[in-house]
């Protein structure tokens, strides 16, 4: 068990015009680790994950990210450069809607492959071998690496995005609603496939969720937003069966079988 | 031409575009906007070019025009008197004699010298631009060197054709920072922007923008591994000077359909000839 | 004698209901407990008075209000009551075992791999996780047809054997088990009595709620009573 942080952030507020959609936000993920943001809709989760991840920058407070050499970087103060370059090797970002990800006019394979090519992979063969590689593990079958996304159903580009995503092995992924947008039958598939990607290949991963049974199901920790405020924080198994915030036992009780 | 400054742009123009032309060399394969002048020529006749041959060009230069190889098209003939008048320059056919050379999609045969310069006609500058529509998300691309994108494009293309199928404006990496369109030239001609001795320069009127790639600068054409890439020319001899190394067009000779390849600059053809190589073609001349 | 492994003192647990006007019920208070290594306490006392919430808040699933659980965990005696939920995931995961009185299922995971999760985790090779996974399974009579299958449609009583499964094969130092025999018939619970007298052999410590008087007659080595508190509201 390390101590040391992957991603630590202090005193995060953000406000929209006259909303306080971040107030006083601390955050710390270590590797490895799953930590789902949970809260009704508009209570900031999105908005949380975009400032921990650099694309949207707080009024104030900082996001601290410690990279493989265990130098700390100010994830806001970084240049444009970096970030990028981090975003496209050590971090992933998983959308709700897989099309803001995919390019819809590449084929499977050319999606999964882009992380890598961007890396610098200039071997045809060992793209398309990693690709199949990814496909086979998000269960596509690898016959359809040729084919375009738009002929697959909502679940299969969900774990395209996955592949793609996790094609370059990174080492955070941030994921806002990963299952919000398939029906029940199948995001039970995708949890399963999440799990076992992410445990197997020891990825920390920032879950934003307004399912607790997700949560439940992904998440070591979970933190409890209500209106840009963390109300609690702690074991997910804890923070669920015992709540102590009143938001959060209202949450957990308007849920069956949570 | 009364009435018009030299070569028809006015000073300050030229300073500007001078200018925008300082720093593209300065950044090897980096777009510089510049403002665009209304020319006498419609867009697509090269009015980027000409605008930056009108900035290079001095009262002593020798000019060449070609389009696509050759010297005596309309476009070719048309920007050549052009600048016969309003600048008064001597032209030539001859790439030897040239010392500036505009260019519609081709690079001459014969290896360019130090003490020329070589100007080439853009439709359009940017090498995303097929694949990424957004001109911000581009711009951005460039500044963070992000290209995975344009090798997605090859990937897909081997994936899908089994190699990377762009004949033309096959896109380069300058001095392994800018991803580059060397303009609709044939990829046969690619090798020659490597370390070319000559001062390339790319102008894009519709586009609005300049690039350059200074004397022996790296250009590699993009590429992978297991998948090189190779230029590709018609497996003929020209058919009126037997060249076996040099860029062939296909042209009809006849109206029984008959076909005939040959080389596609007229000038290096020309001299060939000159210097008493013969093809199939010409054989047969001689023998009737 | 054996080691202490577990040890609470003056725990106390309450809850606040704010959905109910903030109304507050005191369920344990200065609990003082010590378990040693190879013992089998068995905690007793009516319905509702508190048995689960002790389990669980030894577990960490509960959060201690005030009083200590120290647990010997890697050689040191680690605080729960106070410790950050990182320390608490490690204990479970080397030192404290638990087998909940329901399975909590996890859609699409086979049951073999339900109960293999617990030797990968620790970074044995899936083969050889789903070989000791199969033998225990088979020793709690689960038929090798239903091993490749998630347990979401088992019987209860099938669900409580693979649940005891899981919980058995991780050899954790010390177990909590809250009704581990409540489904069973006969022959599965001699199986269950068995598998925890032979954990005692190996020195476990186990914790275990059972209402059956043959099963606790079987495994305890003392009880723990646990008496109703005062209604403080
Ligand atoms: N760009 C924006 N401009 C103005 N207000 C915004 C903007 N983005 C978010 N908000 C507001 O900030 C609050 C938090 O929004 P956010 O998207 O973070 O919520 P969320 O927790 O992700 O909700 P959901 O579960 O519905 O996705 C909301 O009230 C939202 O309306
Ligand atoms: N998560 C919770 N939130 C609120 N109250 C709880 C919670 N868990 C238990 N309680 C309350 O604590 C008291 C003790 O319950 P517990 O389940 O520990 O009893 P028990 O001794 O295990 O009973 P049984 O023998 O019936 O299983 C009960 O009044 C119960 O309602
Ligand atoms: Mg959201
Ligand atoms: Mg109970």
């Amino acid at each position: 068990m390390t101590d040391e942080t992957l991603l630590s952030a202090r005193k995060l507020s953000l406000s929209y015009g006259m909303l306080p959609a971040l107030v006083d936000v601390d955050v710390d993920l270590w590797p490895g680790e799953m930590l789902a943001v949970v809260g009704e809709s508009g209570s900031g989760k999105t908005t949380l994950l975009n400032v921990l991840s650099g694309r949207l920058a707080p009024d104030a407070g900082a996001v601290w990210y410690r990279d493989p050499d265990g130098h700390l970087h100010d994830v806001h103060a970084m240049p444009a450069p970096a970030l990028r370059t981090l975003h496209r090797s050590d971090w992933g970002f998983v959308h709700q809607d897989p099309r803001q990800n995919l390019r819809m006019n590449v084929t499977a394979g050319g999606n999964v492959g882009e992380r890598l090519m961007a890396q610098g992979a200039r071997h045809y063969g060992s793209i398309r071998e990693q690709a199949i590689d990814w496909l086979t593990q998000v269960e596509i079958d690898a016959g359809r690496i040729d084919d375009m996304p738009r002929t697959f159903s909502g679940g299969m580009l969900q774990r395209l995005q996955i592949a793609r995503t996790l094609v370059t092995h990174p080492r955070l992924v941030f994921m806002d609603e990963p299952t919000g947008s398939l029906d029940v039958s199948v995001q039970a598939r995708l949890l399963d496939l999440i799990r076992s990607l992410v445990t197997r290949l020891n990825i920390a991963v920032v879950l934003v969720t307004h399912d607790i049974g997700v949560a439940r199901l992904l998440a070591h920790r979970i933190i409890v937003m209500q209106r840009g405020r963390v109300v609690e924080t702690g074991l997910t198994d804890q923070v669920l069966d015992d709540p102590q915030h009143p938001y959060t036992q209202l949450l957990v009780s308007s849920v069956l079988h949570a | 031409m009364k009435g018009y400054n030299f070569a028809y742009l006015d000073e300050q123009t030229k300073r500007m575009i001078r200018r925008a032309l300082l720093k593209a060399v300065a950044i090897p394969g980096h777009q510089v906007p510049f403002g665009s002048r209304e020319m006498p020529l419609p867009y697509g006749w090269g009015t980027g070019g000409i605008q930056v041959t009108a900035s290079v060009l001095g009262a002593g230069d020798v000019l060449k025009v070609i389009d696509q190889g050759a010297d005596d098209t309309t476009n070719a003939v048309s920007i050549r008197r052009f600048f016969a008048r309003t600048a008064g320059v001597h032209t030539t056919t001859r790439t030897a004699d040239a010392t500036v050379i505009q260019t519609r999609h081709r690079i001459p045969e014969q290896t360019l010298r130090d003490d020329q310069i070589i100007v080439y006609q853009v439709p359009q500058p940017e090498p995303l631009y097929r694949l990424e529509s957004s001109r911000i998300e581009t711009r951005r691309m460039h500044a963070l060197a992000d290209y995975g994108l344009m090798h997605v494009k090859l990937y897909e293309d081997i994936a899908r054709f089994g190699q990377i199928s762009i004949s033309y404006d096959y896109p380069v990496m300058v001095n392994r920072r800018h991803l580059m369109s060397p303009s609709p030239i044939p990829a046969f001609d690619n090798p020659k922007l490597h370390r070319m001795p000559t001062l390339q320069l790319f102008g894009a009127g519709r586009e609005k923008r300049i690039y350059a790639i200074p004397p022996w600068t790296e250009v590699r054409s993009l590429d992978f591994d297991d998948h090189p890439f190779r230029p590709i020319r018609a497996p003929h001899p020209c058919g009126l000077c037997g060249a076996t190394d040099s860029y062939l067009d296909e042209v009809v000779i006849d109206d029984r359909g008959g076909r005939l390849f040959v080389c596609s600059d007229t000038d290096h053809c020309a001299e060939r000839r000159a210097a008493g190589h013969v093809g199939t073609e010409g054989l047969k001349e001689a023998a009737e | 004698m054996s080691q202490v492994m577990l040890r609470t003192t003056a725990l106390a647990k309450s809850f606040t209901l704010h959905l109910q006007g903030g109304v507050r019920i005191p369920v344990l208070s200065a609990i003082g407990l010590d378990l040693h290594s190879g013992e089998c306490i068995v905690l007793s006392g009516p319905s509702g008075v508190g048995k689960s919430t002790l389990m669980r808040s030894l577990y960490g699933n509960y959060r201690a209000e005030s009083g200590h659980i120290l647990i010997r965990h890697r050689g040191e005696m680690v605080d729960l009551a106070t410790a950050d939920p990182r320390t608490i995931l490690a204990v479970r995961h080397e030192t404290l075992g638990y087998v909940s009185q329901f399975l909590r299922v996890v859609p699409r995971v086979p049951a073999v791999d339900v109960v293999a999760e617990v030797p990968t985790g620790r970074g044995a090779s899936q083969d050889e996780a789903r070989r000791i996974a199969t033998d225990l399974l088979l020793r709690l009579n689960i038929p090798r047809r239903l091993h490749g299958l998630p347990p979401a449609t088992f019987s209860g009583g099938e669900q409580q054997r693979v649940n005891l499964a899981r919980g058995f094969i991780g050899n954790h130092p010390v177990l909590l088990l809250d009704e581990p025999t409540a489904s069973l018939d006969a022959e599965n619970r001699a199986v269950v009595i068995s598998m925890i007298n032979e954990a005692k052999a190996r020195g476990t410590a186990i914790i275990a709620i059972c209402h059956d008087a043959e099963v606790r007659d079987a495994i305890a080595d003392r009880l723990f009573a646990l008496t109703p508190l005062q209604d403080a509201a």
